[in-house]
């Protein structure tokens, strides 16, 4: 060290101070997944029902996709309208679902990788403001420390080991400890098993059982629909289930952990759904542009996603069946 | 600087000369993106690049808005997730990783999380994102920054990633992997490393035009400044070529057109 370091006082093996939101203890999950029914029924039901039925006031939340890619928007729409509160989001690169809930205060809890951030885009003035109101309890993760947290409960145990982090801030405003490892002596990072509530996934294909298929990248969404206690699925379209049943090896996340399925077109608009159509990004250049005026905004808000009625409306709004053909096209033209 | 080359220019070119085939780079959106993309179209066909949300290898058509676009995987060899991306840099096959921030210290500690108080910040940013994993777990981490003196600050307000934390043998007190952590800041002004014995962050080359002076005016902390400073190499025309005609013809980041 030389005489004129910055001087951080760095956490040697003291535990992150952040607050441990979900209970680690696998046997908790294990109970919960014992009562929950494995019968192949069908799930379809409508966006409103879903919400009110899997999504309560005070419940942890994560949504699907990544950033704004195959984000299930129709379902954050629906949450801003039926007025939740006090949620727990469990943020990867949260980037347009921590937007649309910072417009309700929906949450006041988050375990936080990347928020407030639309990408190359810049911040999004909305998000900051709720961000910034000192009203949020903020817990510092990296996207794949809750990662490994989704698979530490996907998996039965109630810590993932790894070794981000360390050394960081991001640490000391985690809820991590550090932990001697039995086999090479050397410290690593323990990271608590996250089993969240619900599990909101925007899907490509699905059968009414809940057997859904995605296409591009999958985000953290295969540990987090195995982690989550509830599995809210909009699809862009209903398969038939001897198609499921033709190509086993398409699936990616099995029926029995679905609770819901909601058939939503274009159900990640304006947000980009792989090899279906590109973000809106005119759209985005929009909304951020208003957001920087709150009271512009909450007009914007009123008009566009609170005194809409159903997804296919919100679309209408920016242009309907015209707007989609061209993003499909955006999309094909790669 | 001459007339030839913009300071964005010079800086991707500069970044994408570090690529070469045989490599495997974890890149984001933007200026890493762009050099990467760069060194594919040039002198490094092969080079491996990963986008954290799942793209593996893609030969990058355009340059993303978004991680996760489709472009991200295009005729790439693997469309996957976080967990196949960043247990790739766990188990030490990523060589390369591009990473910015709000604020960097003499140590290369970055902070893209908050100015201010963390319980009541006066800024919130993003946060880590993918970007702690990718500090802590690739080999090599590369920085493009804009060279200005609030960026470059004696104390960061949060380590989001941590650099070599307090000095030398500090990462691996912590528990970080030996051998990693950060290799180069490329600024409009200079190339920058760190010195070996302290990890203190110390000039390597300017860019073309830019004087000594200049640098220290821009930083915030005594860099170190080694006996002998270089020139950077100036972006050759076949590199400037691509950039501007396959990389980023409309002009986004160069700022031409």
């Amino acid at each position: 060290m030389t005489d004129d370091a910055p001087g951080y006082a760095t956490p040697a093996s003291a535990d992150g101070i952040g607050r441990l939101f979900l209970d680690p203890d696998p046997d908790k999950h294990r109970a919960f997944f014992a009562s929950k029914t494995k019968k192949i029924t069908d799930k379809r039901m409508s966006l409103k029902d879903a919400v009110a039925t899997f999504i309560p006031d005070g419940c942890s939340i994560a949504s699907g996709g990544f950033s704004t890619s195959r984000t299930s928007v129709s379902v954050m729409h629906e949450i801003l309208r039926q007025h939740r509160k006090n949620l727990l989001l469990y943020a990867t690169t949260s980037s347009y679902v921590s937007d649309l809930l910072a417009i309700g205060k929906c949450f006041d809890r988050v375990d936080v990788s990347y928020i407030v951030g639309m990408e190359a885009r810049g911040l999004s003035p909305n998000a900051r403001r709720w961000l910034e109101s000192g009203e949020v309890e903020v817990v510092e993760w990296t996207n794949h420390a809750l990662l490994v947290r989704l698979r530490a409960a996907a998996q039965g145990v109630p810590y993932g080991l790894s070794r981000m982090m360390l050394g960081s801030d991001t640490y000391v405003h985690s809820a991590a400890k550090i932990v001697d490892c039995p086999f090479t002596g050397q410290k690593y990072l323990a990271l608590p098993a996250a089993t969240i509530d619900v599990a909101i996934i925007h899907v490509h294909e699905a059968d009414i059982y809940g057997n859904c298929r995605i296409r591009g990248m999958t985000g953290v969404d295969y540990d987090m629909s195995r982690a989550a206690k509830h599995v809210v699925i909009t699809t862009e379209r209903l398969i038939h289930n001897d198609e499921i049943r033709a190509k086993p090896d398409a699936t990616f996340i099995p029926g029995y952990l679905v609770d819901a399925v909601i058939e939503v077109p274009f159900g990640a608009y304006p947000c980009q759904m792989a090899y279906e159509y590109a973000s809106d990004e005119p759209f985005f250049f929009e909304q951020l542009k208003i957001e920087k005026d709150p009271e512009a905004f909450a007009a914007w808000c009123e008009e566009h996603i609170y005194n809409v009625s159903s997804h296919e409306e919100f679309i209408e709004h920016f242009g309907g069946l015209k707007r989609l053909n061209e993003l499909r096209v955006l999309e094909s033209r790669l | 600087m001459g007339a030839d080359f913009n300071p964005m220019e010079m800086m991707i070119c500069t970044a994408s000369r570090y690529l070469q085939n045989g490599d495997f780079a974890a890149i984001g959106t933007g200026a890493p993106c762009a050099a990467a993309m760069l060194a594919q179209k040039t002198h490094a066909p092969d080079l491996v690049v990963m986008f954290e949300s799942g793209g593996i290898a893609p030969i990058l058509p355009l340059m993303p808005i978004s991680i996760a676009d489709s472009s991200t995987y295009y005729k790439g060899l693997l469309a996957a997730g976080v967990g196949e991306t960043m247990d790739t840099c766990a188990r030490g096959q990523v060589d390369y990783t591009f990473i910015g921030g709000a604020q960097i210290d003499r140590y290369g500690n970055l902070n893209t999380t908050c100015i201010g108080d963390h319980g009541n910040p006066k800024v919130r940013f993003p946060g880590s994102g993918g970007a702690n994993d990718f500090g802590a777990l690739c080999w090599r981490t590369m920085i493009m920054t804009p060279h200005v003196k609030d960026r470059f600050v004696e104390k960061v307000d949060f380590i989001t990633t941590p650099g070599y934390l307090d000095g030398p043998g500090a990462r691996e007190a912590a528990g970080l992997p030996p051998g990693t952590g950060p290799y180069k800041i490329i600024t409009n002004l200079a190339i920058l490393g760190f010195d070996e014995e302290t990890k203190v962050m110390q000039v390597e080359s300017l860019s073309p035009g830019v004087t000594l002076d200049q640098v220290i005016e821009n930083t915030g902390f005594e860099l170190k400044i080694p006996d002998q400073i270089g020139t950077t190499e100036s972006p050759s025309p076949e590199h400037l070529a691509a950039l501007r005609e396959q990389v980023d013809p409309m002009g986004l980041l160069i700022g031409r057109n």
